[in-house]
């Protein structure tokens, strides 16, 4: 639809520009705006420091959002990241505290914890049929009383490992810091799967007609849980950086980040519904999403305005590109 | 087949949410230290009120095969509303209350608005609305506080006769007043076809736009009423971001208990209230059995992931394979 509407300006453009989705430029081009608007107030918002501390920042969301994606992609959401990305912190500053064997397989325990998280998710969509959107809550739920149960209700005491602290804060190449270069990473490794293995493509096929998939001889039960696999573990490994980053794990550190990963996918033009979308788009969604905090924080507005700010642009924004086509 | 055997079909997931609840409410009578008293079921009651509210709210959506994932943030912000508007004199404590319940109805108006208008995912868009619900309710109440009409307060939450609880009462007179004229209706009907299958209600000319639209606004209301129960209880506002949560988490954990499809079409505000009030009380055996609170969250969760589960059992029936994929 927006093709054949763009198509006179579109003729014009360089050939890059047109081959490219519309939602990702609009999100491109929103984070252009969100720039200038922020070099209007405060002269330090476009050095190269401030903009290299956005993208760490934005990093922990990204490698969430890239595991939503992945679950977006196949026309189902993951509503567990809360305590996926808490459950993962906390677990593995809790192996931390069971000596140095304990402080070595830290990282793989607490990722091991979030996968185990979304193969439950995996087996409730994929083998039980049971729509995404409640067992995912259901899972929260139980991940948010085994903690709860674990920690007495505090936040725990164990502090995070120097391995992961240096993942989320230390700079191996001078200048970039680790957690960008994680994202990059594992970025990376996400546009190879989603654009150059058959996994990948059964993604696509799924998200689009699942039935279709099926007969055309895709495990596509399969492929649903290793997706929730992957989604659970990968907010676990956000939650594992966060922790790094603030060197140990808290009760609610997953609850700021279900709405902006989904947020972030969908505005980085990956259709809700499934079948369509790239990591590009989501690349500019989560800067998008990054910068919007930044900026509210700059303007140093209180957690009510961010609240609604968001959900105000999230709505505005899907309602610009993100509508399901009219009935018939 | 009889009419009756039709009715009884057609009733079993009700009646399943009321024999569950009978046989957990006999459990934890009897082992309740006070026993079967008027106090223990009065306060019962008036926790079970709550999330029957929000889940008659998530009922209606989830009956257009919809899912409202904001009733309870519309709870809490009508909860921070009514602790400064429901309070002074009889007048303008009316006045309070219609206010809220009209700022509960037009949250529900917004959401159905941009569902079905804007052609937006519900779940998605009412996890949006909920974020500005949310905002709205922490603009009005930063810190808890406030209070409300007491007189009004306590006449709500006590007894009638000395035997009935009150919240009850009133909860019964909401299903009379809206659930029953709303289920009955054109609108209504419209809600449930287009939960049922959207297709063939447009092809048949069913006023599936209006009957959703409905059905958003009248869940906002009920979320609404809940949001001024909340106030009844605790005489304060507050805007707790776990607990709008877990509200919306109980609600469609009531909801599929109730016997409501999750897909839609299917299930009544009847048997969500059922599936409420037995969620509610077997969340609450932990307290008579004398286990540590700590273990409630997970117990919670524990019973929504078994009850989520529940459905599966329809697979069982799957003769073609390709029906897996709706």
């Amino acid at each position: 639809m927006s093709e054949t509407t763009l198509g006179g300006i579109a003729g014009r453009m360089p050939k890059f520009i047109r081959r490219a989705d519309p939602a990702v430029l609009t999100a491109f081009a929103c984070i252009v705006v969100l720039l200038l608007l922020g070099s209007l107030y405060s002269r330090s918002f476009l050095s190269p420091e401030y903009l290299l501390q956005q993208l760490k920042v934005a990093s922990f969301l990204g490698v969430i959002a890239t595991g939503m994606m992945l679950v977006i992609l196949l026309g189902q959401i993951d509503l567990s990241v809360p305590w996926s990305v808490a459950a993962g912190a906390m677990m593995a500053c809790a192996a931390a505290a069971y000596g140095p064997a304990g402080v070595a397989l830290a990282i793989p325990f607490g990722i091991f914890c979030g996968v185990l998280i979304g193969i439950i998710n995996g087996i409730g969509v994929a083998y039980l049929r049971i729509p995404s959107m409640i067992i995912t809550l259901a899972t929260n739920a139980v991940a948010q009383g085994l903690m709860v149960v674990y920690t007495g209700g505090f936040s725990p005491q164990d502090s995070a490992t120097g391995a992961m602290r240096y993942l989320a804060t230390g700079f191996a190449i001078p200048g970039v810091p680790n957690a960008v270069i994680i994202w990059a990473l594992i970025g990376a490794a996400m546009v190879f799967v989603l654009t150059r293995t058959g996994f990948g493509r059964a993604v696509y096929g799924i998200g689009n007609r699942e039935r279709a998939a099926y007969l055309s001889g895709i495990d596509t039960r399969r492929v649903v849980m290793i997706a929730f696999a992957v989604s659970g573990g990968l907010s676990a490994f956000g939650g594992v950086l966060l922790a790094g980053y603030a060197s140990k794990a808290a009760q609610s550190m997953g609850d700021a980040y279900l709405l902006p990963s989904i947020a972030a996918v969908v505005l980085g033009g990956t259709s809700i519904l499934g079948g369509r979308g790239s990591y590009l788009g989501t690349v500019a969604g989560v800067v998008l999403i990054t910068l919007l905090q930044s900026i509210l924080s700059v303007m140093q507005m209180p957690e009510a305005g961010r609240q609604i700010i968001y959900g105000v642009v999230i709505v505005a924004m899907l309602l610009l590109y993100g509508r399901a086509p009219a009935s018939r | 087949m009889k009419d009756w055997r039709y009715w009884l079909t057609e009733q079993r997931g009700t009646l399943l949410a009321l024999g569950i609840f009978i046989v957990m409410f006999v459990i934890y009578t009897s082992n309740h230290p006070a026993g079967f008293t008027a106090n223990v079921v009065q306060t019962a009651a008036n926790k079970g009120v709550l999330l029957a509210f929000v889940a008659m709210a998530q009922t209606l959506v989830v009956i257009t095969s919809g899912i409202d994932l904001s009733v309870g943030m519309i709870f809490l912000l009508t909860n921070c509303l009514a602790s400064w508007l429901v309070v002074g004199t009889p007048t303008q404590t009316a006045l309070g209350v219609l206010a809220v319940l009209a700022v509960g109805l037009l949250c529900g108006a917004i959401n159905g608005a941009i569902v079905i208008y804007g052609r937006l995912q519900p779940i998605v868009a009412t996890i949006a609305t909920g974020a500005v619900y949310y905002g709205i309710g922490l603009l009005l109440r930063p810190f808890p506080g406030g209070s409300v009409n007491e007189d009004l307060a306590d006449a709500l939450t006590g007894r009638v006769f000395g035997v009935v609880p009150a919240s009850l009462v009133v909860l019964l007179a909401i299903v009379l007043v809206i659930w029953v004229p709303f289920s009955r209706s054109v609108l209504g009907r419209a809600a449930y076809a287009a939960g049922s299958s959207e297709t063939a209600a447009y092809m048949s000319g069913v006023p599936i736009r209006r009957g959703k639209f409905a059905a958003y606004t009248l869940a906002g209301l009920l979320a609404s009423i809940g949001g001024l129960f909340l106030t009844f209880f605790t005489y304060t506002g507050e805007a707790a971001y776990a607990s709008g949560n877990s509200y919306t988490l109980f609600s469609i954990a009531a909801v599929v208990l109730g016997g409501v499809s999750l897909f839609g079409g299917k299930g009544s505000a009847i048997g969500a209230i059922f599936g409420a009030l037995a969620f509610r009380t077997i969340g609450d055996l932990l307290f008579v059995f004398d286990f540590d609170p700590l273990w409630q969250p997970l117990f919670q969760g524990v019973i929504l992931l078994v009850a989520v589960s529940l459905g599966a059992f329809a697979l069982f029936r799957v003769r073609n394979r390709l029906e897996w994929f709706l």
